[in-house]
């Protein structure tokens, strides 16, 4: 059995016996990406397990084990550790847990203090916990990202996003119900397979395996109708995750709208420019600006490979990319609101009002400090220039019911078939159609 | 065309709406549901068919959200009821331009013209129907005496509007002060309408014609009365006849449009459906009745002898116990036996209940026995002693310990949980040791499922019977009693019984107190001896859900409602005095009478509402003070009081300022601003402008700002700043600088400096939300004072865009600013130095407030640090004392530097013998829920006491003063224990 060896500062370290040892739990929030980057981690020989547990379970371990004013996706991901841990079905001697870590001005980089706060109430203080982060903090001798892991990473969220983005936009039209969500799963397992052989990674790879993506989704039979659109933005996890947003977009489906959910790529390339405009406004290091720049501007090119993609299917509504939704938001608020989702959040609600989507939900946990400003903070001034905006905010909390959540969402909706009815009347008085 | 039905089942109540071909009503009902949704809309429908329709096809549609589940499970079509809402009124009242629709547990606002908006309250807000009906049981008066007496009121009290626990904070203590009801009743009302503008409006103005529905609105007219008077409409608002059949109405509307069924095909529908149980279930309490009774037969062995009152002769001690809901009190012997006993709600005055008791007492007793010396404690503690002149008070946490050492007296720890709070505290060497209090937001505590007893038709000992044998208790959640509703209503909705919720709620309460107040995960972090008490454990549920959920054993007395009364009473007798008993006598008690009067207090800018109770014999009572000068008592001025120290500074900071030539600048006070200022008055002085301070915050400033605010969960601190902004422009000034600022200074004393994100970018919110900025320069820009050269040139040119500064004047201006920051801290520090002198000279103590630089303000703080020099404390804030703590002591992210400061702070206060920490938490303060887990670790594992006090809009110290009154007692028997 690994040896617990110890950092200075009295912090368990994750080693090189545990590397081999050791099963890598790993808290679950967007099912496509995260399926996709444990294949990274695997490439590099590490054994990870992606918990897709989703049970009451879950968050009673978080509500005993962490201070219940912290914000609900601190309750989730520590409670989904916790109780995966309880579960019976590790050796609890064997496994680590990782989690990641942002070290911005957001309480969600104290998670993993918390859960060491956890670990230790409940005894097991024994079992190590890696912090995934690309701020250099918390150094492990078994755990280390390299840069061909984190642009292999990079890749798998490029995937996700083209994924998840076609899935959302092919799924509500499909003529035989099912099919999208299979060539997803499809798609997964085909890219695992090719990451398993080293392969689907490389520059041209993608541009091939994209396009590939591209044309199944394509292909699919569908009837285009015109339905609601929905866009849901938010604080990252309750936005992402069906256990933090009590499945959202399986909501929405039932309530026949087309989900529009930005990709993650926007929100890695904003942490990234944080850095770049924290420089300009209060001051910086040009060398580490230098460096920093390089990163995006691979971002960016990652991103505009997806774009580029989609480019000869008119049929799909592609991404903004990240340089046009900044210049969006620009009178709306300063580039230096970057806790949280920062500025981002709001530039996202204003790139899908560009694109037609005027419906909105903007998820946040309760008491969600940065929501207060770059949400709600902020849906009066998107409301004086964009009258038909129409967004609600709905509070996700270990207290609050699905039914109150999903009244308020039904009242989004309401407003938004009427305002489709008004749009598909006038464009049939336009067209000289006689209304029905 | 058909008949047209619209059902509109709301939380507490099922409508039903018929329309005939002309849209004419033809049929319309109103009945309470008391949770039996699905029973009482099959006996409506069963009702329509026999009488209305026959067996014609007709078009259903169902609304409201306890609709929404029958209509799923049912297939019966479902619209959405603030949709159904506004489809009935563009029918019916095509002239609206506002809404505002009050139902049971929602308030919504519909704006129909001039952009289209809808808006709901969100999951935390309560003021609604639902909110009325708990507050006329607080009053105990019926609803229509509620609506009677707010009619004839003379004054409004403040009374928090954002949920129905914060509202009863503050109605508790005015009763208990004895407030005149009818003022209180106008008082809830306000913060009613107070709650729907600010919470629904939100800044969008509410004019022209404006239609009021739906149940609260159509019944109270002390209701629309306040909503009339502080709308200030122009026109009369419309009461449509029919306003509580809206919603059912537009459903009817709405149901123009679906496909027709007849109305035996709809019952037949709802009949088969088969809920699906969304909510789920815990193991029943108790396996069987035997597994029951032998747990009442272990539990009632812990009890108190009693004494016959009609034989015993002799000396007898009286204790009283005047809680928030509740009065106890209890009469002993010489031996401690029990000769009379009572627990009574008292109807929000205990005044009453107090003397019919000690008449019934006399004359019980007649000339055989004599109260040799009467003690209170509780809530009303100063109201009862001075009305009855008892001849001691004692504060509360030291009478439970008492009693529970009597049952026990190893017990290491004690929990109670009464009417209104939860009260814990852990016992080491015969002395309190720490002490934890619910917080203002989760007092979902005994009156809490008493008031869902009684919502679902119940009495509460019936109900406890029910929980106790149910078998599938609902897990409801552990969060506050606007949460609970709604679990409650869903709970209901997939057909849960009355035991379940009962049972439900048993364990609610519990994991409430263990996760949220005690904040512990076993049995073993509390103690090896606990004793429960208060009202609530007398609920066999609650009791079997907290030894379950600890997995321990513990001791519940039999007399768990009276362990207040009982701690006193045997206090009294310790205190007895060799003149005897000062209490009224029957005579004088005959003679009682018992005046209220209100004023307002001259003694300084707080102008605090006064309740003077005036007793025959001339006694009187004031409360509502927050400090002691109205009392006559001389105000300590020798002591030292930082909080007052830094505000006299700061609010004066300009005053010496040249004359300036450049314009008038504003800059706000709030939130991270209140540190700054030297920094920034000093910068513009420099520059030649003159700098334009609001030095005045009260609870006026807040509500000026009120309608801007977005989100109303947001900490108060940052909604003050709306009314600052708000009252600077309007003082008149060219320029308002607030700006942006991610970082705070770097003091060393973490891994980074950050501002938390409200303090960070709360100038965003300010500028998207006030519009009246848009007349002056406006600069939310962002900087940082923690890297100087580059400040001057990022502010050089920000200011470049309005004025024409030169380099050198833009530098010289932040010299003088960086200058005047030093020199303020230094004067600080020279201050907390001399104040520690002083302490240490006059032995006495030093309170440590922590908190945020924004605690100074009083409207923030609500004068506790007032209270804590009227213990004879010196006050000091935490930056005074901080002191580098070692990096590996720290077991969270130390990045913030407000934080960084607390966890210096409590180092530091560690090492003093005479300094003790209390920290102040704005509620809302998400971080906070880092830094108070983690400055209490500090502090206990230290063997200090760790204090903390949340504070929020609301203006009511009962409970602070009764946490600071426990702190200091605990010292004191500290200091005693180790000699």
């Amino acid at each position: 059995m690994a040896e617990l060896k110890y950092a200075p500062d009295g912090r368990l370290l994750f080693t090189k016996e545990m590397k081999k040892e050791y099963t890598i739990l790993c808290p679950m929030m967007l099912p496509i990406h995260f399926e996709l980057i444990k294949n990274v981690l695997e490439i590099q020989g590490y054994k990870v397990e992606l918990l897709k547990t989703a049970h009451d379970g879950i968050i009673r371990q978080g509500l005993k084990y962490v201070h219940n004013d912290t914000c609900y996706p601190a309750l989730l991901v520590i409670g989904q550790l916790l109780d995966a841990i309880k579960s019976g079905k590790y050796d609890i001697h064997k496994i680590a847990l990782i989690i990641t870590q942002t070290g911005g001005g957001c309480r969600a980089s104290n998670y993993i203090h918390l859960l060491r706060k956890a670990l230790k109430r409940s005894g097991m203080e024994f079992i190590p916990v890696i912090s995934l982060n690309l701020s250099g903090l918390e150094k492990n001798e078994g755990f280390s990202l390299t840069l061909p892991m984190i642009r292999q990473m990079i890749v798998s969220i490029i995937y996700g996003d083209l994924l998840m983005l076609l899935r959302n936009q092919v799924q509500p039209y499909e003529l035989a119900a099912g099919t999208a969500e299979n060539e997803v799963e499809h798609w997964v397992s085909l890219l695992t397979a090719q990451y398993r052989k080293g392969k689907g990674l490389s520059r041209r790879e993608m541009r091939e395996n994209m396009k590939s993506i591209v044309r199944a989704f394509a292909e699919i039979p569908v009837l285009r109708v015109p339905k609601v659109k929905v866009g849901v933005v938010g604080e990252i996890y309750v936005k992402f995750s069906p256990l933090g947003n009590s499945n959202l977009e399986g909501f929405l489906h039932s309530e026949d709208a087309e989900v529009v959910v930005p990709g993650l790529i926007d929100f890695i390339i904003f942490k990234t420019d944080n850095r770049l405009e924290d420089s300009k406004l209060y001051g910086g290091n040009p060398f580490k600006d230098m460096v920093v720049r390089a990163l995006l501007n691979y971002f960016i090119q990652c991103e505009d490979m997806l774009i580029a993609a989609l480019r000869d299917y008119p049929q799909f509504e592609p991404p903004a990319g990240y340089r046009h939704i900044k210049t969006l938001v620009k009178d709306y608020i300063g580039y230096g609101s970057k806790m949280g989702e920062g500025w981002l959040l709001t530039a996202e609600m204003l790139e899908m009002i560009e694109t037609g989507t005027n419906n909105i939900v903007c998820t946040q946990p309760f008491g969600c400090l940065p929501n207060h400003i770059v949400g709600k903070g902020m849906f009066r001034k998107i409301k004086d220039t964009h009258p038909n905006a129409n967004i609600v905010a709905i509070d996700y909390d270990p207290g609050a019911t699905k039914v109150n959540q999903e009244n308020r969402i039904k009242l989004m909706l309401a407003t938004a078939r009427d305002h489709l009815a008004e749009v598909q009347t006038a464009e049939n008085t336009a067209a000289g159609h006689v209304t029905v | 065309m058909s008949v047209r039905i619209g059902l509109d089942i709301g939380s507490t109540t099922i409508k039903c709406a018929v329309l005939n071909e002309e849209d004419e009503l033809i049929y319309q009902s109103y009945h309470r549901h008391m949770a039996q949704v699905k029973e009482k809309a099959l006996e409506l429908l069963g009702y329509i068919r026999e009488h209305i329709t026959k067996d014609q096809p007709v078009q259903l549609s169902i609304t409201g959200s306890a609709g929404l589940g029958v209509a799923q499970i049912s297939n019966i079509p479902f619209v959405q009821e603030v949709y159904a809402t506004q489809t009935a009124v563009r029918r019916f009242l095509p002239d609206t331009d506002v809404v505002i629709e009050l139902g049971g547990e929602d308030a919504k606002i519909l704006f129909l013209t001039g952009g289209t908006e809808v808006r709901m309250n969100g999951s935390c807000a309560g003021g609604t129907g639902a909110f009325i009906d708990q507050m006329a049981m607080l009053l105990n008066v019926d609803l229509e005496e509620l609506d009677r007496l707010s009619l004839e009121h003379e004054k409004i009290y403040t009374i928090a509007s954002r949920c129905g626990v914060f509202a009863k904070t503050d109605i508790q203590p005015l009763l208990n002060q004895g407030a005149r009801k009818s003022d209180i009743a106008a008082s809830i009302f306000q913060s009613v309408v107070n709650q729907t503008i600010a919470g629904l409006a939100q800044g969008r103005k509410i004019k022209g014609n404006v239609v009021f529905l739906g149940g609260p609105l159509t019944f109270f007219r002390g209701l629309r009365e306040r909503f009339v008077e502080t709308l200030a409409l122009p026109r009369e608002p419309v009461f449509p006849e029919n306003s509580q059949y809206y919603i059912a109405m537009g459903a009817a509307l709405y149901a123009g449009n679906v496909t027709p069924m007849t109305v035996a095909e709809a019952i037949s529908n709802i009949e088969n459906a088969k809920s699906a149980a969304a909510v789920s279930v815990t193991p029943p309490l108790f396996s069987n009745r035997e597994e029951y009774e032998a747990f009442v037969a272990e539990h009632n062995a812990a009890d108190v002898p009693q004494a016959d009152i009609a034989a015993y002769t002799g000396k007898a001690y009286l204790g009283i116990d005047a809680g928030s809901t509740t009065t106890k009190m209890v009469l002993l012997t010489e031996n401690d036996e029990i000769l009379y006993s009572k627990y009574s709600s008292n109807s929000g005055n205990p005044v009453p209940v107090v003397r019919e008791a000690l008449q019934e007492i006399y004359r019980l007793s007649g000339d055989r026995i004599r109260i040799a010396s009467a003690a209170v404690t509780g809530y009303g503690e100063e109201l009862i002693q001075n009305a009855f002149a008892l001849d001691c008070g004692l504060v509360e946490t030291v009478a439970h310990y008492t009693a529970a050492a009597h049952f026990m007296p190893e017990v290491d720890f004690i929990i109670d949980i009464g009417g209104q709070d939860i009260k814990c505290f852990k016992i080491k060497q015969k002395a309190i040791d720490s002490i934890m209090l619910n917080e203002a937001c989760s007092s979902g505590c005994g009156s809490f499922i008493q008031t869902f007893a009684s919502a679902l038709g119940y009495d509460v000992a019936d109900f406890a019977k029910l929980g106790v044998l149910a078998e599938h208790p609902c897990e409801l959640g552990s969060r506050c009693t606007v949460f609970m509703n709604s679990s409650v209503k869903q709970a209901q909705k997939d057909g849960a019984t009355v035991g379940d919720i009962s049972a439900g709620l048993a364990v609610s309460v519990v994991k409430n107190a263990i996760y949220k107040v005690l904040r512990v995960n076993s049995a073993k972090e509390l103690g090896s001896h606990i004793v429960v008490q208060g009202g609530t454990f007398l609920n066999d549920a609650v009791l079997r859900a907290f030894e379950r959920e600890l997995d321990a054993h513990v001791v519940r007395p039999a007399i768990a409602g009276l362990m207040g009364a009982f701690g006193v009473a045997l206090y009294a007798k310790k205190q007895e005095k060799p003149e005897g008993s000062s209490l009224l006598r029957p005579e004088q008690l005959e003679a009682f009478e018992h005046k209220v009067s209100l004023s307002t207090c001259k003694g300084c800018g707080n102008s605090c509402k006064l309740t003077i109770n005036t007793f025959s014999g001339g006694r009187r009572f004031i409360s509502g003070n927050k400090c002691e000068r109205p009392l006559g008592h001389k105000t300590d001025r020798e002591t030292y009081n930082m909080y007052r120290y830094k505000y006299q500074k700061l609010t004066h900071i300009n005053q010496d300022n040249p004359k300036g030539t450049r314009g008038r600048v504003g800059l706000p006070l709030g939130l991270n601003m209140y540190e700054n200022l030297p920094f920034w008055n000093a910068f513009f002085s420099s520059l030649g402008f003159d700098v334009v301070l609001y030095p005045h915050s009260d609870r006026a400033l807040y509500e000026k700002g009120q309608s801007s605010i977005p989100s109303d969960t947001v900490c108060y601190p940052a909604k003050l700043m709306h009314g600052q902004v708000k009252a600077l422009l309007e003082e008149g000034v060219d320029l308002l600088f607030y700006p942006c600022m991610t970082y705070n200074f770097d003091e060393d004393l973490g891994d980074n400096h950050y501002n938390c994100p409200v303090v960070a970018y709360y100038p965003e919110v300010i500028g998207a939300n006030i519009e009246e900025l848009k007349d002056v320069i406006f600069i939310k820009d962002y900087v940082g004072l923690h890297r100087p050269k580059d400040f001057v040139k990022r502010i050089h040119t920000i200011l470049s865009r309005h004025y024409d500064l030169t380099h050198h004047e833009v530098k010289a201006a932040a010299d003088a600013g960086y200058a005047a920051y030093a020199a303020y801290e230094a004067e600080l520090r020279a201050y907390a130095k001399e104040a520690i002198a002083y302490a240490e000279r006059e032995g006495k103590e030093i309170i440590v407030l922590a908190g945020r630089p924004y605690h100074v303000d009083p409207e923030i703080n609500h004068g506790i640090d007032l209270m804590l020099t009227g213990f004879d404390a010196v006050v000091l804030s935490e930056d005074a004392v901080t002191e580098p703590i070692d990096k590996n002591d720290i077991h969270v992210l130390n990045q913030w530097t407000y934080h960084s400061r607390l966890y210096a702070a409590a180092h530091a206060v560690c090492h003093q013998p005479h300094m003790q920490l209390v920290q102040l938490v704005s509620f809302g303060c998400g971080l906070d829920a880092i830094t108070t887990d983690e400055v209490r670790e500090i502090m206990e594992s230290r063997g200090k006491l760790y204090t903390q006090i949340k504070i929020d809009e609301i203006n009511n110290l009962g409970a602070v003063k009764i946490r600071l009154r426990s702190l200091f007692a605990a010292l004191k028997e500290k200091e005693a224990a180790h000699g």
